[in-house]
């Protein structure tokens, strides 16, 4: 296989780290505190698509965009029911507490859809490209595709729009924004209610590919390397060092004989001690600089 | 209400403040001495794993809930006690000597991870104990010579002074004993300068740099402590189950000992026990409970990490210093008896603590 169509698969798989990890990013620079169940968010995501596409056979775009409403009002609620609770706490108590809801959704998940491996049908499913002798599905153009136009939107939400751009000011100072009359509670469950929607979305894009059981929550995990490559303060740090992930996975993948065996499966998680042990703070960080003892 | 009225300096330091705590302690461990002679084999197995988590437990209080720092990766030091524990003994090590250099091997790994990984704060070292997590999870897979790999490795059962463990009630009592020296050695580190030195890191490290604590030497320390212990647990766990197989050391085990830690009661060495009886007694727990639930519900395979989730989620809102927590409330309002205020243990509020400079 040649170099040019790993590096494509790699940054489709890549884009869908990189949308994970941009949910991170948001909740992170607004609230200071990092969503372990952002993975179980995008599992989900993946499993209410399938409901509505799968079983009530909405067309694919509506039940697309109804996919995304759902859960990012289920961030929305999440945030202003139980996460609200353990602000000002130490950083432990909101890393147990995601840990523990990412829990509660899995079980909640394998419960409620049973623990089979579904697939819907979506416009893209088994369709490819060929460009210059390389073979593009039209499912890892999707993925690409969508996460550019997300991009695009979400540069255009937080610079022109009056609640992003009060959003980043939430973020930039909390008692600032809140003595200039932002209503600092709302804008924080707004962005965790975007963050919801994206994660939503990259279940949706992901599941022609893995298909839909719980065990894609496990994205979540290589997702928290692509933020932390990024630099876990920058948007477009988030999708860059994604799509650095799923690069490096692809490579390590097809060249594991010259390294060693299951390289591939933690490659991420090596990228990601590499970086925390030597540059911690990341290819894009901005002034929020990681302490170092 | 009891007053102690100090008449000697040491009083300050003792580990039995009075006569009573003598008394209760001592009857506790008087009956765990004569438990076997009454109950069967099967409980006394449970037991002797509700110590083993309890020892585990003891490492990760010392390091979450008394320095502060999140391990999400803790069954990886269990791993590395069990496997240095069995590769030992097959080679003819005695039981005892294994033991020892198990400690040492576990506590040098401690120390070796934890050196360049502690430099990271909050969030960052979870998310790094993560990915060391998994890591250690695949060498435990891959390393064939060392693991046995996929194929598991059985642990040889020593015989020593004429004692075996295919005698429950031997196993029985060395889990005994390592909890015992465990937690005596726990209360002695956490009553030394060391143990408030990391007492002072984890309440405010600002505070603690000014004072003369060493964060990156400190930390390491507790890391490597921390690790010590579990090693230990693992060394004892190897034997509970038996064959080893890579998969037992894997995120969720970790997760299960942030869980014991969590509902036991953060920064209380009580907590630790209460924390392993529960997680211990959990699975039984569930099985009962499936007997009064609907069919349709019982027999769902998500049932267990749903009500794992929620215990977590319940503890952390509701009870943040867990079941020790309780207890004391408990004991507060028989001792103050009209005069008990609920507002005595009212969460104050706080604001988010900023790590931006």
């Amino acid at each position: 296989m040649s170099l040019i169509q790993l590096i494509i698969d790699g940054i489709s798989s890549g884009c869908i780290y990189g949308l994970v990890a941009l949910g991170f990013v948001l909740i992170y620079k607004a609230t200071e505190t990092i969503n372990f169940a952002q993975g179980d968010i995008l599992m989900l995501g993946a499993f209410v698509a399938f409901s509505l596409i799968g079983v009530f056979e909405l067309p694919y775009i509506i039940g697309f965009m109804l996919t995304v409403l759902i859960i990012g009002s289920f961030g929305f609620v999440l945030d202003a029911v139980v996460i609200r609770q353990v602000i000002g706490q130490p950083p432990f108590a909101t890393v147990m507490l995601t840990i523990g809801l990412g829990f509660v959704f899995r079980g909640f998940a394998s419960i409620f859809w049973g623990t089979d491996i579904y697939s819907f049908s979506t416009p893209f499913s088994g369709k490819v490209t060929e460009f210059h002798g390389i073979i593009i599905s039209y499912v890892n153009l999707s993925i690409i595709i969508g996460t550019l136009i997300l991009m695009g939107c979400l540069y255009a939400f937080f610079s022109f729009s009056k609640i992003g751009v009060a959003m980043r000011a939430a973020s930039e100072n909390q008692l600032a924004a809140y003595y200039m009359g932002i209503p600092v509670k709302l804008i924080f469950s707004l962005i965790w209610s975007i963050s919801a929607g994206v994660a939503a979305i990259a279940g949706v894009l992901l599941a022609p590919i893995t298909l839909v059981d719980t065990s894609i929550s496990l994205i979540g995990l290589k997702a928290f390397a692509a933020a932390v490559l990024g630099g876990f303060g920058s948007i477009p740090g988030a999708i860059v060092g994604g799509i650095i992930i799923g690069i490096v996975e692809q490579i390590c993948g097809t060249y594991e004989n010259y390294l060693f065996e299951g390289v591939r499966e933690i490659s991420a998680y090596l990228v990601l001690l590499l970086v925390l042990v030597i540059y911690p703070r990341g290819l894009f960080s901005d002034k929020a600089e990681v302490k170092k003892v | 209400m009891r007053f102690i009225f100090k008449t000697k300096y040491d009083q300050d330091i003792n580990i039995a403040k009075h006569n009573g705590d003598k008394i209760s302690y001592g009857l506790l461990i008087l009956s765990m001495v004569l438990i076997p002679f009454f109950i069967d084999d099967f409980y006394l197995g449970e037991l002797s794993y509700v110590f083993i988590l309890a020892i585990a437990g003891i490492g990760l209080m010392i390091l979450s809930g008394y320095t502060g720092l999140a391990s999400l990766g803790h069954a990886a030091f269990l791993g590395v006690g069990a496997y240095t524990h069995a590769f030992l003994l097959a080679n003819g090590i005695p039981f005892y000597f294994s033991i020892i250099i198990t400690i040492c091997v576990s506590f040098l790994v401690g120390a070796i991870i934890g050196f360049p990984v502690l430099r990271l704060t909050g969030m960052y070292l979870a998310i790094a104990t993560l990915a060391y997590g998994f890591i250690a999870e695949h060498i435990f897979i891959r390393w064939e010579s060392f693991t046995g790999g996929n194929r598991g490795l059985p642990v040889p059962s020593p015989e020593f002074w004429g004692l075996s463990f295919y005698d429950s009630s031997t196993f029985y009592y060395v889990c005994l004993i390592s909890l015992i020296l465990s937690m005596i050695a726990a209360i002695n580190i956490l009553r030394s300068s060391t143990g408030r030195a990391f007492v002072a890191i984890r309440d405010s490290e600002i505070a603690a740099q000014s004072l003369g604590v060493n964060l990156g030497l400190y930390k390491s320390l507790s890391f490597a402590i921390s690790a010590g212990f579990t090693g230990l647990a693992g060394a004892l766990l190897a034997h509970y189950i038996g064959y080893l197989a890579p998969d037992i050391f894997n995120i969720f085990f970790s997760l299960t000992l942030l869980l014991l830690i969590v509902v036991g009661g953060m920064g209380s060495l009580h907590g630790t026990i209460f924390g392993a009886i529960f997680v211990g007694f959990l699975p039984q727990l569930i099985a009962i409970g499936r007997d009064y639930l609907p069919n349709s519900i019982s027999s769902q395979p998500g049932l267990e990490p749903l009500l794992f989730g929620l215990i977590l989620v319940f503890f952390i809102l509701y009870e943040p210093l867990g079941i020790y927590g309780r207890w004391i409330k408990i004991k507060m309002f028989f001792e103050l008896f009209p005069t008990y205020k609920k507002a005595t243990f009212k969460k104050q509020k706080t604001f988010t603590k900023s790590d931006r400079v």
